[in-house]
């Protein structure tokens, strides 16, 4: 039996054995936005600490961000304020700031990879929890609160315990119309939203491997939400021909020297690992959510379940789920009116996502019932989207084509739901409240389906709609 | 740094029911455009305390009887979702000292940790014994972190806690970063390596 990936990485990034019985572990790269960073600054400074390694951390600005105008000063006086404190703490500190100024900002899980920060066999971190998407590159990479942003800035290194591992195999085939994050929706309705505690999951199998970097990224980036900290996949010949001449990315000589070693950190067949699930890809099709977690998911075609179809242990939150939701038992889903569609965030806001509902919605005119919103995860994708002519589609179709950012994934800018609408939405977070309003409602999908939700102006088999 | 040993946290407990509370309801995001903590205290569990008018809902926590209450108890997986250290911080200015649940979500456990608030762990059965028993006394709870046990009148519960948060609490060591700082000399050298 051999090491994990994991269990590799944990080990040549071990500094010492705490006293706590913690390991305190090297972070390689720390990334930081505007909305978890700014008391740890405040921190340093009461404590008088300097920053260890600003070339290791890099900041940008996504979630208070609006997408409708970038024009300054910001209506919203606290965000302004918190636009302000991260590009003067950067520029305090000597960070590297991708701003609005320079038109390189967006959500902090899209540009990492795009700007070939994110790398195989770091140890990455932000506080932020969706930091699990980086681990699509074989790397370890995890959310952290604001006293750990303190912690990694004045030492470069966290106190932490290890995780255990489970490797998840997908195995067979995807269905046409059945995209990862049907896969990852499938995966935390299987396991639990609290079926990842203690764990880190490795995600691999025929289905994975055939995946491309931007999709393995979509599962990562929730392997949160099934209560996993971390998850990642093994780095291969598909991670390194993304990575290869990005921005950051090593290259010349060092370039192929890099290659050798992150070869050399993949989990081999031998393996050793706390627990195995083997899902079959036959078994999963599109996926989307009817409660207030992102465990509480069917699949288009069944009925809501009832009370007795759920496990014992998440049966407490069934009965508030449906009444919050104004949902009920042995319902489909297919025919329910939506309000409002929302495609984008950093679980389904990169070109492929894009370029993948532009496949579909061209001839097709959004329901007028229905307000549409595409949002690019970050500047980047925005100009290649419209370099490939994809802003022009979504417009001749109905939808709005924002400025990039987070949000309506969590609604801390203006994009908000109004009292109990409901959202069609290729985000991450079903939770109560999630999106703006104290009753707004959420039904999580592919960004494909809700393309389909939105031109129908209510939940759909987008597989039938568009003759997938 | 010197902090505090937490050996035990006592005072009057009040139970908010429900399991999978993620730290968006505990503090929702709207309320997160800050560049500091303090202040976040009057958010906790907004949206469930107050209509939107801004009205009290007279919810629990806002009831009489649990003024002043230090010690929360919740149900399953409570405090997942994200990571934002608000949510501790809003419980802590709320004047939490410790929490108590069926269990916990790893990132809200670890900054809940970071911040001196002990996160214990108790079975269903014991959580309805627990809040039982202070429906009846209405009397302060004693959370005794170096004999792992609950007391509530002649009523003793035991608990389990991860070993490693546990010794943090009670040794006064439960903000790692002093811990960190030791070994600086250490971070330099693997740093080196590990750029090569």
């Amino acid at each position: 039996m051999s090491k994990n990936l994991f269990n590799k990485i944990w080990d040549s990034h071990k500094i010492a054995s705490l006293n706590s019985g913690q390991d305190q572990i090297f972070i390689d790269l720390h990334l930081i936005h505007e909305v978890t960073s700014p008391q740890a600054f405040g921190m340093l400074r009461a404590l008088g600490l300097k920053i260890a390694y600003p070339q290791r951390t890099f900041a940008t600005v996504d979630h208070i961000i609006p997408t409708s105008t970038l024009k300054r000063p910001y209506q919203d006086s606290l965000a302004e304020a918190m636009i302000v404190a991260i590009k003067e703490n950067c520029e305090e500190f000597n960070i590297k700031y991708f701003s609005p100024e320079e038109g390189s900002q967006g959500i902090v899980h899209v540009i990492g990879p795009e700007k070939g920060l994110t790398q195989p066999g770091t140890t990455i971190v932000c506080g932020d929890s969706h930091t699990s998407t980086h681990g699509a590159f074989g790397a370890i990479a995890f959310g952290i609160g604001t006293s750990q942003v303190r912690d990694v800035l004045a030492t470069q290194s966290l106190a932490l315990g290890r995780l255990k591992v489970r490797r998840i195999n997908i195995n067979g085939k995807l269905a046409a119309g059945v995209y990862s994050k049907d896969v990852i929706l499938h995966i935390i309705r299987v396991l639990g939203v609290k079926g990842g505690m203690g764990f880190a999951y490795e995600y691999g199998g025929s289905v994975i491997d055939a995946m491309s970097m931007e999709e393995r990224m979509t599962i990562c980036n929730m392997s949160i939400e099934g209560g996993a900290r971390v998850g990642y996949i093994n780095p291969d010949q598909i991670t390194f021909d993304y990575l290869q001449g990005r921005e950051y990315a090593p290259a010349g000589e060092k370039w192929n020297e890099a290659v050798t070693k992150w070869k050399s950190l993949a989990s081999e067949a031998d393996a050793e690992y706390d627990d195995i699930v083997n899902i079959q890809a036959e078994s999963i099709s599109p996926t989307l959510t009817w409660g207030i977690n992102p465990g509480q998911a069917m699949s288009i075609g069944e009925k809501i379940p009832t009370l007795e179809q759920i496990k014992e242990e998440d049966q407490g939150t069934f009965e508030e789920a449906l009444e919050y939701m104004k949902l009920e038992a042995e319902k489909p889903m297919v025919g329910l009116k939506i309000n409002v569609a929302f495609i984008g965030s950093c679980t389904n806001g990169r070109l492929s996502d894009l370029e993948e509902v532009a496949k579909y919605v061209k001839g097709f005119k959004v329901s007028s019932n229905v307000k549409a919103l595409i949002v690019p995860g970050s500047m980047q994708v925005k100009r290649e989207a419209e370099s490939k002519g994809l802003n022009k589609i979504f417009e001749e179709a109905g939808f709005e084509w924002r400025e990039a950012g987070c949000s309506m994934c969590l609604a801390m800018n203006p994009d908000k739901l109004q009292a109990d609408e409901i959202c069609a939405s290729s985000s991450n977070r079903n939770f109560k409240g999630r999106q703006g309003s104290p009753q707004g409602r959420t039904i999580l999908m592919s960004p494909v389906m809700v393309a389909a939700a939105a031109i129908k102006g209510e939940v759909t088999d987008a597989r039938q709609l568009f003759k997938i | 740094m010197t902090l505090k040993k937490i050996k035990s946290v006592m005072g009057k407990a009040v139970f908010v029911s429900g399991n999978d509370i993620d730290t968006d309801r505990i503090i929702p995001a709207r309320f997160m455009k800050c560049v500091t903590f303090e202040g976040l205290g009057q958010y906790t569990f907004y949206d469930v305390r107050f209509d939107q008018a801004n009205k009290s809902l007279n919810h629990v926590l806002d009831q009489p009887e649990n003024k002043n209450a230090s010690i929360l108890i919740s149900g399953a997986n409570f405090g997942c979702g994200s990571s934002r250290e608000h949510a501790p911080q809003a419980l802590f200015y709320f004047g939490f000292r410790a929490i108590i649940a069926e269990s916990f979500a790893e990132i809200f456990f670890g900054n809940c940790t970071t911040l001196g608030i002990p996160c214990i762990s108790l079975s269903k059965d014991k959580i309805n014994l627990l809040v039982k028993t202070l429906a009846d006394k209405n009397s302060e709870i004693k959370i005794d972190l170096e004999n792992k046990l609950i007391e509530i009148e002649n009523l003793k519960i035991d608990f389990q806690m991860p070993e490693e948060a546990l010794k943090s609490l009670i040794e006064g060591q439960w903000d790692s970063l002093a811990a960190l700082l030791e070994n600086m000399p250490k971070v330099k050298e693997l740093e080196k390596q590990l750029a090569k």
